[in-house]
């Protein structure tokens, strides 16, 4: 590409050729105010909140679709364009039905932003606003309140370029125009969820959000999407020890600014159904209780074992330490038998060639990675087995039909285990620890801690160094 | 007076191709066929013929902006989305000389070596739909379209398309959005039509009037058409004239007629009052006249220009002291409001308030404040857009309020 030296507010700096000017000034840590300009669409050039002006050009212009040339001249702070903004400001607030303190954007509002850098101006209008409806179902979680709308297009596009699908469009005309779905349709693709992520105002917002939480109370935490093995990239934002959303999080490599709307529920088990304590198989059925009375009773149990009866079943759903940590853990203190992995295995799993991946794990390729074996091919030897987060139906059945014993399971959740396991010990999810990911990959990438370890639960490691003390004192005592 | 246009107009079944073959039609085929497209091209350059859509941009010109060999498919569209308030020509010629259009298509086709050719007709014509898709049967049955034209080896086919009504669609880019099935939003330029315009590819878009000029400036020679007219707006343009005048109608006369001429030797005078207050010389989002200014203008590109105004697409309206011109303003504000595609955020809004603030003034009076902010309102409107239509509205609100204060003070209400 062919560079082209630019003038930008008096700042030269050199661009590749044909950069649109939004972007050329982001180089140099400068905004250019924009609602319809979004770095992951096509540009459109509706909002005009973007116009400035370049020198030799008869007309401001607007930055999202004006490339740079060489020698371009552009001003992006005189007092025309500053007049401009003011002015599309105004125009953009005049049928604005101004209701942000039942708007769940309020806080992370393109129009409360911009009015306070550049407008600031009292309302000069004294006419009836146009009055459209506010409760639009719009399909796959997404509610439109068309009053609050600025026709941006943004979800338009989002629907287009992203979904590859044609549900949405811009209806009416004039200041009548709204974004609709057809007649009797709505809106089904997966990816619908980042149609209110593009939204710069409350026009979209997920009917899974809103409501729930006033956004400046969130904080956000840099993570990786567990729901398959593509590895979006996310921000997990939460409050109170609980994840409210999840967002995407650009990574052009990946996801570049998406994801879809599976992964981004995929946070409710961090939440709920959690198992936050301890649990051993009693008489009475499971049962609560301490560390203490549950390392106990998994003492009674790896008795009736020895240890070349013992091994382990890893889990593609954890990250790449906590199954270092679970295989080291098997080989260095049992190890004569082959150890085994299990992953989350859905009958007809929805795969599409944009993000969504049918293998529904987010570590499979470090599995793959650890020479484990299935557990399908489990062999004869094998008396009792260590669990680490879950196993497939198919998976649980061979272990049933082979008599295997699970001696422990280490668990984030409820799981249709908990019967089969003699004691559960409670681990934290991917919400909870600092961690890794391998995708499909082999990219290898990092996810950080949003919550406190949720109840008493414990990362694998710490749960190992309880039980290599157990063993260690089972030897003794034989 | 034979001019270029209107020739066949009184002639019975003037439609027909028999008729029009009876009077000089499709006599220039040969001539083109024997022309090298360039030179054809360089004719209708000579000739000066300027676009008569509204713009005036010189039609030659603009077909030399179409790529040689550009690897795809070109297009020449035909704009008969005639809907400027006021403007009534091209239905005329569509509905009286029909197979004029499709000759001017031919000649324009095969100066930019095009094959394919659409006429985009505003939906609620129906007579000069009828007209246009009858005449183009006729030239297909004839052997004049479709496959070997007229035996010259030349394809060319032409497809009447019939739009759904919306003012915007006559805005050539949003005329072709239209045309390829989408919603009708103008597109933002560049890329100009001539590179990107019908699905994707280079595009002539060029209005009825235009067009049609084509058989006799290529029958005649382009020095021929300079003998009407001025140096920088030569031959002829069809009026349509509305509003106060006892013979409103169709007019063909040389640019460069002095409207007073206009009005008093082809109209029979200023009806209604008969005390001439303002005209609106080319359709109605152009800036208005007074009485004074008007009497004084001549018909073409630049003396308009000069009085602050444009020749347009050639729609005159011309008003008599009864009227109010606030009321009229109102009108266009209305219009332009409910026309909007929408798209550009100060023209959606800008054309909905201004409309509102002048109904509010209308019926319940406004205050000096309100008119300060139509104007400012206009000036946020103005050159801030994809197109055109934001300033059709607002030429005529700042015109209206500087030239007319007098019937805005009317409806000022006298302070507490």
């Amino acid at each position: 590409m062919t560079k082209v030296k630019i003038t930008i507010d008096g700042h030269d700096l050199e661009v590749e050729q044909g950069t649109n000017l939004i972007e050329a000034a982001r180089q140099l840590g400068k905004t250019i105010p924009h609602y319809c300009y979004h770095p992951g669409l096509p540009p459109d050039g509706n909002c005009r909140m973007c116009l400035v002006q370049v020198e030799k050009m008869p007309k401001p212009v607007i930055g999202c679709r004006t490339g740079a040339t060489e020698g371009m001249v552009v001003h992006t702070q005189s007092d025309e364009v500053k007049k401009m903004r003011q002015s599309i400001m105004e125009f953009l607030l005049i049928n604005h039905p101004l209701d942000c303190p039942t708007c769940d954007q309020a806080g992370e509002c393109r129009l409360q932003d911009y009015y306070m850098d550049y407008d600031r101006i009292p309302s000069r209008y004294q006419e009836q606003k146009v009055h459209k409806d506010k409760m639009v179902d719009l399909g796959a979680g997404v509610m439109l309140d068309e009053e609050r709308c600025i026709v941006c297009t943004r979800c338009v596009r989002v629907c287009q370029e992203v979904a590859k699908s044609e549900e949405l469009f811009v209806q009416e005309r004039g200041n009548h125009s709204m974004v609709a779905t057809f007649p009797g349709k709505k809106m089904t693709n997966p990816y619908a969820g980042n149609t209110v992520d593009v939204c710069p105002v409350g026009a979209l917002t997920s009917k899974d959000f809103r409501y729930k939480k006033r956004v400046w109370f969130l904080s956000a935490a840099d993570s990786v999407c567990q729901g398959c093995s593509r590895g979006c990239n996310i921000s997990v934002h939460h409050a109170d020890n609980r994840v409210y959303r999840l967002k995407p999080r650009h990574n052009p490599e990946v996801n570049d600014y998406w994801m879809c709307d599976y992964g981004r529920i995929d946070y409710k088990f961090v939440n709920d159904g959690r198992r936050l304590k301890p649990h051993f198989k009693t008489d009475a059925g499971l049962q609560e209780d301490s560390y203490q009375n549950a390392f106990a009773h998994l003492q009674s149990v790896l008795q009736n074992y020895s240890a070349d009866q013992i091994t382990g079943i890893a889990s593609a759903q954890e990250s790449n330490e906590e199954i270092n940590a679970f295989v080291d853990f098997i080989k260095s203190n049992f190890g004569s038998l082959p150890i085994y992995f299990s992953k989350n295995n859905p009958e007809n799993p929805y795969e599409d060639d944009i993000l969504i991946k049918a293998d529904k794990n987010p570590n499979s390729a470090h599995i793959a990675s650890k020479n484990l074996k299935p557990v399908s091919e489990i062999s004869g030897g094998v008396k009792a087995v260590f669990v680490q987060r879950n196993l497939s139906a198919q998976d649980a059945q061979v272990l049933k039909d082979k008599g295997i014993q699970i001696v422990a399971l280490f668990a984030t959740n409820e799981t249709n285990l908990d019967n089969l396991a003699e004691v559960i010990l409670p681990i934290p999810t991917f919400a909870e620890q600092n961690g890794h990911f391998t995708n499909f990959e082999g990219k290898v990438q990092g996810f950080t801690k949003a919550l406190k370890p949720r109840g008493e639960s414990r990362l694998f490691a710490e749960h190992a160094e309880d039980i290599k003390a157990l063993l260690s004192s089972i030897k003794k005592a034989s | 007076m034979t001019l270029v246009l209107t020739n066949r107009f009184k002639l019975k079944d003037s439609h027909t191709l028999a008729v029009y073959e009876e009077n000089g039609g499709y006599k220039t085929i040969d001539k083109v066929f024997a022309t090298n497209p360039d030179d054809i091209i360089e004719e209708v350059k000579q000739s000066g013929l300027r676009g008569r859509g509204g713009a005036g941009f010189p039609a030659g010109l603009k077909w030399s902006f179409i790529p040689k060999d550009p690897g795809k498919p070109k297009y020449v569209c035909v704009n008969a989305d005639e809907s400027e308030p006021g403007t009534f020509k091209d239905r005329y010629l569509l509905e009286l000389d029909p197979h004029q259009l499709i000759e001017g298509i031919i000649i324009c086709c095969y100066a930019i070596q095009s094959h394919d050719a659409y006429i985009y007709i505003r939906g609620e014509f129906d007579l000069p739909y009828r007209r246009i898709q009858a005449a183009v049967d006729e030239a297909y049955a004839k052997g004049y379209l479709g496959k070997n034209i007229f035996g010259k080896g030349y394809d060319l086919n032409i497809v009447v398309h019939r739009g759904a009504g919306a003012y915007i669609c006559g805005e050539e880019t949003a005329l072709l959005e239209s045309l390829e099935g989408k919603r009708g939003n103008p597109r933002v330029k560049p890329p100009f039509p001539a590179t990107h315009g019908a699905f994707g590819c280079p595009t002539v878009i060029n209005n009825v009037e235009t067009i049609s000029a084509l058989p006799w400036i290529i029958t005649n020679g382009a020095q021929n058409y300079r003998q009407w007219g001025t140096e920088k707006s030569p031959g002829t343009k069809m009026f349509s004239v509305s509003g106060h005048v006892n013979k409103p109608g169709v007019y063909e006369v040389p640019l460069g007629y002095p409207i007073k001429d206009m009005i008093q030797n082809e109209c029979g005078g200023v009806g209604g009052t008969g005390r001439l207050k303002a005209v609106i010389p080319g359709g109605s989002s152009v800036p208005v006249l007074t009485a004074e200014e008007a009497l004084d203008a001549n018909l073409d590109y630049e003396s308009l220009m000069e009085k602050g105004t444009f020749l347009g697409s050639g729609g005159i309206i011309v008003i008599d002291d009864s009227v109010d011109m606030l009321w009229a303003l109102r009108n266009l504000g209305h219009f332009y409001s409910h026309e909007s595609c929408g798209q550009c955020t100060p023209c959606r809004e800008g054309t909905g308030w201004v409309s509102k603030i002048l109904d509010r003034i209308y019926h319940e009076g406004g205050t000096q404040a309100d008119l300060d902010l139509l104007n400012e309102i206009a000036d946020n409107m103005s050159g801030k857009t994809i197109c055109a239509l934001a300033d059709a509205l607002a030429m005529p609100v700042r015109s209206y309020l500087k030239k007319f204060p007098e019937d805005f003070a009317r409806h000022i209400k006298k302070t507490a």
